[in-house]
């Protein structure tokens, strides 16, 4: 892998170099939060090196909220030509590349879908290694150190950073940006290098212990405090609006008024949604919340590694400070763990 | 990005298909028969006993439906549809003609590789026999290739009996076992209906090579718990055991994510699933 510096002098040129990729996106206060947003200055681009949360995880590059996939009239329908921009975003996380990861292999498996496709080809990734803060758990679900899924990534290393090249395309971008990445990157770098690992290592608090959790999502399914859970949940779905790895879509047609065209759109749906698993004839498989729960847990948890190999939970927190009764891996792992 | 993918046929756009004949099975239930429309009758639209298709209504939305016709007799895709919901009600307003759209086949369908020279028992319940006259039909049209082929078929009454005298017609064949029962009210056809849930049927079951026996089951979710029972008296392997579910669906590939149970998906690794599925994974029947 290619290794190069960029020092922190020239990290104000960076936005120059991107910007010449595509639109740049980046981690940007708002209110008490971050949302990943256009960076249109360069003065905006900052690159945080203590863990930055965005409400919204990077799928919503990816998997929008809302998605016209048909333009439909009574006698045809045509695939709507949407121009997709590049994106070049800025300071993504570990555990989100992690995530990007999970959605990639999820989105090929059996049937490869193309929306996510088109979009996917139209994100370069720059990651970021950054300092956790007190909800970030990736070190215990394995996704605090990437190894693929990033263009570039940086770690800072004091004055300057490190930047890993993980891609072609990382390395256009730094043979565009030549005369601000560095391939001197000289041995006695390793040293710096090992003791930012270590310190970061170190800052890591949160402790969710998952060790066994597979299994015990087996043995508890029919523990109590999945119904006590249940009665608390208000089903408003925010946990998996910010999850970085939910994905479920639901696709509405929608006519215009006055006319006979419409679009068929998808939008992200929930399965702590009532309807979720409601099929004609009224007959609902997952009526109550608790059923509901151990869904969304089972496949976070469990589930997921039957079909891919790794659990979807990457340790992000974002259901930790986002679950308005306090229902999130945290709470449910401390009841599995009895 | 290393994934590649073909940018051809897209998944999520329908064929077009028109209407050409439809008829009422119950008062709720319409048999109805489409063909691809002129400009998609290139398109090899092979299929399975057991798979399903979307059905698309611009305006309304899409949901799936079990294919009911058998890919031996080829061109033209037949659905049994219950009027039940919000598509449903404007398929039914379809005539002759129409357009609708299709997309697919999903799903895995029956093992029929498998099955090949097996004996076959099929139970259905209710609107299950529609998924399973795919089947049916597979396995009379290829006769030969099959063993015993036992059907029971249980109905709330003779009304509800979807392809009724289609049945009775068979009841005089010689090419398969077929006993009839409805809940209650079998009355004015007591030679042909029994009285009784499908459970009660077992009882014409008899001789059963457990080795080389396939079961197949589909109706109301349940009835499964009941049937399955019933046929694990008879020692057949978990995995000649099968049964074809129902699930929501949004997108019959495997993304939407409406229609997983435990680790699988019903659109992708169902909507068939063995017995051993059933102990295995939670939620299945």
């Amino acid at each position: 892998m290619r290794v190069l510096k960029l020092s922190k002098k020239d990290e104000k040129k960076l936005y120059d170099v991107l910007i010449k990729f595509g639109e740049v996106w980046a981690p940007v206060p708002k209110g008490s939060r971050y949302i990943y947003d256009k960076i249109e200055k360069k003065e905006d681009l900052v690159i945080y090196n203590e863990f930055v949360r965005t409400i919204l995880p990077i799928k919503k590059f990816l998997v929008p909220q809302e998605l016209n996939i048909l333009n439909f009239k009574p006698s045809k329908y045509e695939k709507p030509k949407v121009d997709i921009p590049t994106r070049v975003i800025v300071g993504v996380p570990p555990c989100e590349i992690h995530a990007l990861n999970i959605l990639d292999k999820f989105y090929t498996t059996d049937f490869v879908d193309n929306y996510y496709m088109e979009r996917r080809e139209k994100v370069i990734i720059i990651g970021n290694s950054s300092l956790p803060d007190e909800y970030l758990f990736s070190h215990k679900t394995n996704t605090s150190i990437v190894e693929e899924g990033y263009d570039l990534f940086l770690i800072d290393l004091g004055d300057y950073y490190l930047v890993w090249v993980g891609s072609e395309k990382g390395d256009d971008i730094v043979r565009l940006g030549s005369d601000i990445f560095s391939e001197d990157v000289p041995v006695d770098v390793a040293k710096d290098f090992v003791t930012y690992r270590e310190k970061r290592r170190k800052a890591f608090t949160k402790d969710i212990d998952l060790e066994g959790v597979t299994d015990l999502m087996e043995l508890m399914y029919d523990a109590d405090f999945w119904d006590e859970f249940g009665e608390k949940c208000l089903s408003c779905g925010q946990c998996t609006m910010v999850c970085p790895t939910c994905t479920c879509f639901n696709v509405i047609d929608e006519i215009e008024l006055n006319k006979d065209e419409g679009h068929r759109r998808r939008y992200w749906d929930s399965c702590m949604f009532k309807d979720y698993s409601l099929v004609a004839g009224q007959h609902n498989f997952r009526e109550s919340r608790a059923e509901r729960l151990k869904l969304w847990y089972t496949h976070k948890l469990k589930a997921f590694i039957g079909h891919f190999g790794s659990p979807s939970c990457v340790g992000c927190g974002r259901c930790i400070i986002t679950c308005p009764v306090d229902i999130n891996v945290e709470t449910v792992v401390e009841k599995l763990k009895g | 990005m290393k994934y590649k993918y073909k940018k051809g046929p897209e998944l999520y756009t329908p064929i077009m298909m028109r209407i050409i004949s439809k008829r009422d099975l119950t008062s709720d239930v319409r048999f109805f028969q489409i063909v691809p429309k002129e400009e998609f009758k290139h398109l090899d639209l092979d299929y399975k006993p057991g798979q399903f298709m979307m059905l698309s209504l611009f305006g309304s939305g899409e949901a799936p439906f079990s294919i009911s016709s058998s890919p031996t007799r080829k061109g033209i895709f037949e659905f049994a549809i219950r009027k039940t919901g919000k598509i449903t009600n404007k398929i039914f307003e379809l005539k002759d003609g129409d357009q609708i759209g299709l997309r697919g086949p999903f799903g895995n369908g029956f093992p029929i590789e498998k099955m090949l020279g097996k004996d076959i028992v099929i139970v259905a319940g209710g609107l299950g026999a529609a998924p399973l006259r795919s089947l049916l039909l597979y396995i009379l049209d290829n006769r030969e290739l099959f063993g015993r082929l036992i059907y029971l078929y249980g109905a709330k009454s003779p009304k509800e009996m979807l392809y009724r005298p289609d049945f009775f017609e068979m009841l005089e064949s010689d090419q398969l076992e077929l006993h009839l029962t409805v809940d209650k009210g079998n009355e004015g056809f007591e030679d042909k209906i029994e009285e009784g849930m499908v459970t009660h049927l077992f009882k014409y079951v008899n001789d059963i090579d457990p080795i080389n026996t396939y079961a197949c089951v589909c109706g109301p979710p349940v009835m499964y718990k009941f049937v399955v029972n019933e046929i694990l008296k008879y020692n057949l392997d978990k995995n000649n055991i099968l049964v074809n579910l129902e699930r929501r669906m949004k997108c019959g590939t495997g993304k939407c994510g409406h229609c997983i149970i435990d680790y699988r998906y019903t659109c992708i690794d169902g909507p068939v699933f063995t017995y051993w599925d059933v102990i295995h994974m939670r939620e299945l029947i």
